[in-house]
């Protein structure tokens, strides 16, 4: 599979998530939420942006549990739950936003 | 809610020239996932994965060292490390990475998550497991 965006092409696996992680760029992210009909916010990008610096730091895609609890720690309490989450990223707060943010799927998604 | 079962996790082999050492340690995360009482153990060449300042450049492999500092965020909090192994590759405990993980019940202390233990007390501590997993 792939993505196209200004006559770029890049290439995806089979669930949609980018192949090399070199290639994102915003717009990636704009044209992923695009296809899937959602607006991206500041919000959303404060979770993009955050994945994307722990994967820099820890070379996994951490899982739901962990995102949560580490979202709390680096953004407070009221960003750091499930509910909140889930309103930004209704397919999965994980696998929704690390798709946007580039990452493969996260470990421990099945 | 299953019951929760105590697993083991032991990785024998060196992190690189094979997959054993990355897929062992997905695997350890999913099983966190999963909410189990996880916990690995290093031995023989294993305990090369815990090495500090790893370069994997020359073997075509992601450096993936980093993501052992992350086990403590999955609550695998308990890495045994084998005395005798460490000892026979002339490897000490300050040539590991510092692994960490916070105590909730603890106001959050940073506490170290590695432990060197004799290979009699791995032996024991193998008995108590309900599954062990070999990589």
């Amino acid at each position: 599979m792939a993505l196209e965006i200004n006559g770029k092409t890049y290439e995806t696996d089979e669930e949609g998530y980018l192949a090399n992680l070199s290639d994102w760029d915003e717009e990636v992210a704009r044209k992923m939420a695009e296809l899937d009909d959602c607006d991206l916010t500041d919000n959303h990008w404060e979770v993009i942006n955050f994945l994307r610096e722990y994967y820099e730091e820890y070379q996994i895609a951490p899982a739901v549990r962990v995102l949560t609890k580490a979202i709390g720690k680096k953004l407070g309490k009221d960003k750091g739950n499930s509910k909140y989450l889930y309103q930004l990223f209704p397919y999965g707060p994980a696998k929704q936003a690390c798709k946007y943010a580039g990452l493969p799927k996260p470990t421990g998604c099945v | 809610m299953s019951e929760i079962k105590k697993f083991m996790y032991i990785n024998r082999r060196a992190p690189y020239g094979s997959i054993y050492a990355l897929e062992g340690l997905e695997v350890v995360l999913i099983g966190a996932a999963f909410d189990q009482d996880c916990c690995m153990a290093f031995v023989g060449d294993g305990v090369f994965q815990l090495v500090r300042g790893q370069d994997s450049t020359q073997t075509g492999m992601k450096n993936f060292s980093p993501a052992y500092k992350a086990l403590g965020d999955y609550d695998v909090n308990r890495l045994y490390v084998e005395r005798e192994s460490l000892a026979e590759r002339g490897l000490s405990e300050d040539d590991l990475m510092e692994l960490t993980w916070e105590d909730e019940d603890d106001d959050w202390a940073e506490k170290p998550s590695i432990r060197v233990v004799s290979r009699e007390e791995l032996a024991r501590l193998m008995e108590e497991q309900d599954v062990l997993l070999n990589f």
